[in-house]
């Protein structure tokens, strides 16, 4: 039997995106169903067992589990309610504007949900050796860091007893320090950037505090094992190419890559939702719709944050304006983004002039000060001094542009 | 137990000997070193049922080829294999590769293809929206296209079980002795030998050493690798048939391939190489495949690679294949140097192995009792909801999915374990399972678990193909921690 349900707003993912999405969808009587297709709430913050989250949110430094739990517990008070073990397989457009997906679930079954709104918060997967198409063989004991931080936090077993770790992404930098807890040996930490890719207090207090290296500027020449991972070799870059007469080598038994994460946008992507090439996420406005109406994104599946409380922060803000669009309120966003000088981006794509709009940039350069500048055509509207500007922290900026078709934004070091 | 016939090797040349002597009076015994069928040559190749145009009259390789193209949509009814008739087309750049277009065309209808279609630039560019610019003329060969090589594999292997072939794995063959009209065979690590009165030798790459371990014929396999690479099922560059360059020598080129599954793949590259079990792929070959089949088809990203893999040809001096009696031992057939188009001429070439060994003198009457069949397999990726919705009803694993990428449900997971595939490369070849874009970032965890569950293996010693290749390195606590006592 197929059950057939309706509800205003279906948010896709019970992470932190649409926790805080979901309640405040919920908190303005919309009925709202935050489906996720594992047993409990809370996405990958399950397995990232550290400290160092809700400083913002909850104004106080959580686990990843207790910030889960509280987001949990905000979007069950809002009213919202949950429909875990349970995967969306597809979107299906209706004429009339509404959506229908087609849900399974080992608990409730096969049941398609009709929905005025969708709110995709599907976050991130790891970009994988494969993608990157990394040389060598192919042996057991390679893993993305994602996936191994699972299997060490979740289920209890350990990926490797020497660890090399590709990529000085954040959550390879929190698995070095979490393996040498457990005792592992972590012999370098492999960077193929002039700089490191996480957090400086990662760095600090991952590896420093453990004496683990981190090679910059290195690139893997090989990995291999017949059976099992038994070496990795790296050599430094030289005029962008390996420099083979410099390789390195370093036995080990796993390998972790830590580098990068790609928006989950493949059921969005199938419907036709523009893509921006660069986050790989959706093309949106400044109420988190995408190109296709009546769909919108928060967090990581959007473009990839560094700290939760911001992919929270970022999510109510598009739960509101979901509210707005619904009760037909909600501006109507025509002026264009455009990420200039030194950023890699900029978000949201679109804007409606006479809000506060919340700008999100990644910027390209390292910088103990710098500015940056909005301008409309020749003009500039706004501009704002910042402090230790790197790619690996994102900048975020609120403000209420007035009169323009369209913002250039610039970053210059001073 | 005395067989009839032992069958070393379980890629597609033995399991189509096997399935082949299946429909027969006739006790056979699969053997195979690795712990799964088809983890060698078999599992990494290009997948494709090739037209019959590339080898010459005079090969054998030409002759069964031809002879199995048309068997592949009846054998995917019995089988139930992915099999893609999308046809192949051969596409040709400049004049000096149309005059080498043309005598492919004609070699092909030489060898008794009676569809090949010569087609003109325009009508290669209405039959192919992906084609790069530039093509000025080619053919199309209707009756090729896509398999899941595995898949097939697999299908031949249970179907042959079923049937009464008996399966060895993790048995590496050390050595055969014929004595008394027998021969003994050793497997390392057992003190039992497989006695049978007859031996085909379908090693793959290592035919040669095998050969040598009974004595019979020396001759010398070299691996040719071939680096391929997947693509995304998003990839805009997926073509609607086989897209083939004109060949250069010793391959055939490197090719886009719209695979059984839904990506794309690109290769092979074509390499001769020492070390037979190398499967590394390279940066230098990487970007040499993205340049060429640039020029082939539109809309090639190296974005869009989702992972790559290497597989060797098994190559013979002769280039061809040799399926034949041993002149020097009794009653031992050799099946060696099957590379391509191996897969495309399976068919017959087991048919051709059961021949031979009617020709030396055994006589395997047909079975007169009905064959039992393989149960048709269902794919929660492919099934409709209300199909799902009774699934359900049934079996909740069956909604319940595990690989968010390829779409696979718990139930197919659970299925490839009971069927025997109790490595983590035998449930993604079985399955698909970590074959898409995340490549079992989210997954691999999950199916670990139900692997351990079903198969009662403990996690700590589960493997990705058998053998050492353990997956952990053991329980969180196992290891002393530095400043600690424990």
């Amino acid at each position: 039997m197929i059950n057939c349900i309706y509800r205003d707003v279906a948010v896709i993912g019970a992470g932190a995106a649409g926790l805080f999405a979901g309640a405040e969808t919920a908190a303005a009587n919309l009925s709202t169903m935050i489906i996720d297709r594992e047993k409990f709430t809370g996405g990958i913050l399950n397995q990232c067992i550290h400290n160092g989250f809700g400083l913002h949110c909850f104004k106080k430094e959580l686990t990843g589990p207790e910030f889960a739990a509280e987001a949990e517990l905000l979007a069950k008070e809002a009213g919202a309610e949950f429909r875990l073990d349970t995967t969306v397989k597809k979107i299906i457009r209706q004429q009339d504007g509404t959506f229908q997906l087609e849900l399974l679930s080992g608990t409730y079954g096969v049941t398609l949900l009709g929905c005025r709104a969708i709110i995709l918060a599907a976050g991130c997967r790891e970009r994988n050796r494969g993608n990157l198409a990394i040389p060598g063989n192919r042996p057991a004991g390679v893993w993305s860091a994602g996936t191994a931080q699972k299997l060490l936090n979740s289920d209890g077993v350990l990926p490797g007893k020497k660890v090399v770790i590709v990529g000085s992404g954040d959550i390879g930098l929190i698995m070095a320090r979490r393996l040498s807890w457990c005792g592992a040996e972590v012999p370098a930490v492999i960077e193929i950037l002039p700089r490191p890719s996480g957090l400086v207090r990662n760095i600090a207090q991952c590896l420093e505090d453990f004496n683990i290296p981190l090679l910059l500027s290195h690139t893997v020449t090989k990995i291999a094992g017949k059976d099992h991972v038994e070496f990795l070799e790296c050599a430094p870059l030289k005029e962008g190419k390996a420099d083979l007469s410099k390789v390195l080598r370093f036995e080990c038994d796993a390998v972790l890559f830590s580098v990068g994460l790609v928006p989950s946008v493949e059921l969005i992507e199938s419907l036709g939702a523009e893509i921006d090439p660069v986050t790989n996420g959706a093309v949106t406005d400044s109420n988190g719709e995408t190109t296709i109406p009546g769909i919108f994104c928060a967090g990581n599946v959007l473009h990839v944050h560094d700290l939760v409380d911001f992919v929270a922060e970022e999510a109510s803000e598009t739960g509101k304006a979901v509210v707005k669009k619904l009760s037909g309120t909600a501006p109507a966003p025509c002026n264009s983004t455009i990420a200039g000088k030194n950023l890699r981006y900029a978000s949201p794509h679109k804007f409606a002039c006479g809000d506060e709009i919340h700008f999100r940039f990644r910027p390209t350069i390292c910088a103990d000060k710098a500015i940056l500048t909005a301008k409309s055509g020749e003009k500039i509207v706004s501009s704002w001094k910042l402090n230790f500007v790197n790619p690996a922290e994102m900048i975020q900026i609120a403000f209420t542009p007035e009169n323009c078709t369209e913002l250039l934004f610039e970053l210059e070091e001073i | 137990m005395i067989y009839d016939v032992a069958i070393i090797g379980s890629g597609v040349t033995g399991a189509s000997a096997a399935w082949h002597l299946s429909h027969k009076e006739c006790k056979a015994a699969l053997i195979e070193k690795e712990c799964d069928c088809g983890f060698g040559v078999s599992k990494a190749n290009s997948g494709i049922v090739h037209g019959g145009f590339h080898h010459p009259v005079s090969s054998l390789k030409a002759k069964l080829e031809v002879a199995s193209i048309k068997r592949f949509p009846q054998l995917q009814k019995e089988l139930h294999f992915p099999f893609n008739k999308c046809g192949i087309i051969v596409a040709a750049f400049s004049e000096e590769e149309l005059e080498t277009c043309k005598k492919l065309f004609e070699q092909g209808v030489a060898n008794g293809v009676d569809n090949l279609e010569w087609c003109s630039a325009e009508k290669l560019y209405q039959l192919e929206k992906k084609l790069a610019p530039g093509a000025i003329g080619g053919f199309l060969a209707p009756d090729g296209g896509t398999v899941e090589p595995y898949s097939y594999n697999f299908a031949l292997v249970e179907s042959a079980k079923k049937n009464g072939v008996d399966i060895f794995f993790d048995a590496p063959v050390e050595k055969g002795e014929y004595k008394n009209g027998l021969w003994h065979i050793s497997i390392a690590g057992s003190s039992e030998k497989i006695c049978a009165k007859s031996v085909v030798n379908a090693a793959g790459l290592y035919a040669d050493e095998i050969s040598r371990k009974f004595n019979a014929e020396e001759y010398k396999i070299t691996p040719r690798k071939g680096e391929e690479y997947l693509l995304s099922k998003t990839s805009p560059a997926r073509p609607d048939h086989v897209l083939f360059p004109v060949p250069v020598k010793h391959s055939k080129g490197v090719l886009v391939i719209p695979t059984a599954g839904g990506t794309t793949m690109i290769g092979p590259t074509a390499e001769v190489i020492d070390d037979k079990s190398d499967d590394a792929t390279t940066a230098n070959n990487f970007n040499r495949i993205i340049s060429q089949v640039k020029q082939m088809v539109n809309g090639i990203s190296p974005r869009d690679v989702i992972t790559s893999f290497s597989g060797s040809r098994p190559v013979l001096e002769s280039e061809d294949f040799y399926i034949d009696l041993s002149k020097k031992v009794p009653a031992f057939i050799h099946a060696a140097g099957i590379q391509s188009p191996g897969l495309t001429a399976s068919p017959a070439v087991g048919e051709y192995i059961v021949s031979l060994l009617e020709k030396s003198g055994f006589i395997f009457p047909e079975k007169t009792s009905p064959r039992i069949p393989i149960a048709e397999r269902f794919y929660a990726a492919s099934s409709s909801m209300e199909q799902l919705s009774s699934l359900y009803e049934k079996n909740a694993q069956w909604t319940t999915m595990v690989c968010r990428c390829e779409n696979i449900s718990e139930a197919e997971i659970a299925e490839a374990v009971k069927k025997g595939h109790c490595t983590m490369d035998g449930i993604k070849f079985y399955t698909r399972s970590t074959m898409g874009r995340c490549q079992g970032g989210f997954c691999a965890a999950k199916i670990m678990r139900i692997l351990s569950k079903e198969s009662n293996i403990p996690m700590e010693k589960l493997t990705k193909k058998g053998r050492k290749s353990y997956l952990l390195a053991g329980k969180l606590g196992d290891l002393q921690v530095k400043g600690l006592s424990k």
